[in-house]
């Protein structure tokens, strides 16, 4: 059993083998389930994931009208063959957008480790899988890893938005899915929780501010920023950059930041992006009267 | 270890857009229905918190009538849910309560029929895993951290021991066990904290034992 990353990496480390072997072998132990049955039920996971992308891909719509055809919008313009940042980054963005405007639109999604931010670990995963061509078992195994560091996020922090900010959500979702692609890239067990650090750490304080207290303004392009930031973490650490900080420790300041936020910046709508004037008019506009009086 | 299972992060498959409004409060609204062993007619539901705050925009309410339809949180009905409840004849109210919670998404669900009535308060703790924190006004001493089970019963000799026997059978190490009762004679409650995870057939064997009025699971 592991508690935190030192001791994920450490268990990795010592028998030679990967954080996803790691985090199958406690699954199995924790719930008496085979590895083939564990296996399985990830599967349903992935294939959930696979879904959402293909249909955000087509272009949705929220029902109050703040998300959609973002996902379509990127797709375009990366077929112009002219990006700024390069169409493997881009392909992630997109993708991570097109699972959060479907769980915008109330479609079926995994959540991962939250609904809110369920388009990070699939977008990055199946923009990657472009280059690096793994087997429906490495998509598998890759889920695995992200959930290792999910994991330990969960239970030494929070992956809750109302109780520990953006940070908790996007943050942790964006560290999950650099270990995940740190490792799917031949990356080794410390190289992932380096990748989960610098990730992290980009995210602190990241509040929690969605307009209406809609899961789509600003949700959807956090989720593309932290999708872009999981790649570049990903790529720092694979080049060998380590983080001062070590990994447990930017988890735990993480946590008391998310402590010490105001209610009115953790999933509220009471502050942020929410009590903008514009957000404020939004709001309006869908509910016909605001959740709050106006600042 | 509040989260002990990699499903618990990637996870559960469920209808957008929040897995602490959405998915979670169907959960919530799901064991409350399990407790009460069929479908009730009229509901009061009472959101606190974050809950209060937002859960016309993270369909919070939909999603816990769709609990109580018995949705899981994959089932597409859900969306649907408070027109499907009331083509059905239930009759529901919402209340945005100001009281601040110990928890920021906390829901009471107060639900009941000709027969009898039932109160829950839950708890969304993140990324669709929930937590129930009181029934009928028993508090519940839950650590969290391992699977647990109600068992609500008559006050009955040896309606304990059958419990404590059923799980034994199957293996299945109590790690933690309150008791409590209303008064001598009449309803009680069994807070059950295991090591394993238990399984619905295993439920559905508790539930077939004397003197036992209900079974659910509530952490897991």
């Amino acid at each position: 059993m592991f508690k935190n990353a030192a001791e994920l990496v450490k268990l990795a480390e010592d028998s030679q083998r990967k954080i996803a072997d790691i985090m199958i072998e406690q699954e199995m132990s924790v719930t008496g389930r085979s590895y083939e049955e564990i296996m399985e039920m990830m599967g349903k996971n992935l294939e959930v994931m696979e879904k959402a992308v293909e249909r955000g891909l087509k272009g949705v719509h929220s029902l109050s009208g703040l998300t959609g055809g973002d996902a379509v919008l990127l797709q375009e313009y990366i077929q112009k063959g002219n990006t700024l940042s390069g169409p493997l980054l881009l392909d992630a963005v997109s993708k991570a957008v097109a699972t959060n405007e479907v769980n915008a639109a109330m479609g079926t999604i995994c959540a991962t480790p939250t609904a809110g931010s369920a388009g990070v670990v699939p977008g990055t995963l199946f923009a990657v899988q472009e280059k690096l061509k793994p087997s429906r078992e490495d998509k598998i195994r890759f889920l695995f890893t992200a959930g290792a560091f999910g994991y330990i996020v969960a239970n030494n922090a929070s992956i809750s938005g109302a109780a520990g900010g953006c940070q908790a959500e996007v943050g942790s979702a964006s560290g999950m899915a650099a270990a995940a692609i740190t490792e799917m890239a031949g990356g080794t067990p410390a190289q992932c929780a380096e990748a989960m650090a610098i990730t992290l750490k980009n995210m602190l304080g990241l509040v929690c501010d969605p307009v209406a207290g809609l899961v789509e303004v600003p949700c959807v392009k956090r989720n593309a920023m932290g999708a872009a930031n999981a790649m570049v973490a990903a790529d720092m650490a694979l080049a060998g950059v380590t983080s001062r900080i070590p990994c447990d420790e930017v988890i735990d300041a993480m946590y008391k930041i998310g402590q010490t936020m105001p209610s009115a910046l953790r999933e509220t709508a009471g502050g942020g992006l929410a009590a903008t004037p514009t957000g404020r008019k939004l709001e309006e506009r869908i509910y016909g009267t605001p959740l709050q009086p106006h600042e | 270890m509040k989260y002990k299972s990699v499903f618990d992060i990637i996870g559960p498959i469920m209808i957008g857009p929040s897995s602490s409004h959405t998915a979670g409060a169907a959960r919530i609204g799901r064991v409350a229905r399990s407790l009460f062993g069929r479908e009730p007619k009229w509901a009061v539901i009472s959101f606190y918190g974050s809950f209060a705050q937002t859960y016309k925009g993270h369909a919070t309410d939909v999603a816990i009538v769709g609990g109580l339809l018995d949705f899981d949180t994959f089932d597409e009905r859900i969306k649907n849910a408070v027109v499907i409840a009331e083509e059905r004849g239930m009759n529901i109210q919402f209340v945005k309560e100001n009281n601040v919670p110990d928890h920021p998404n906390t829901a009471k669900i107060r639900i009941g029929d000709d027969e009898g009535e039932m109160e829950l308060v839950g708890i969304s703790i993140g990324g669709g895993k929930i937590e129930i924190i009181e029934l009928n006004g028993f508090e519940l001493k839950l650590t969290g951290h391992h699977p647990a089970i109600l068992v609500v019963h008559d006050d009955r000799s040896g309606a304990i021991a059958t419990v404590s026997n059923e799980l034994a059978k199957h293996n299945i190490n109590i790690g933690q066990m309150q008791v409590s009762r209303k008064g001598i004679g009449e309803m009680a409650l069994m807070t059950i904290e295991v090591d394993q995870t238990i399984s619905e057939d295993i439920l559905a064997e508790i539930r077939r034992l004397p003197h036992i009025t209900q079974v659910a699971r509530v952490a897991d």
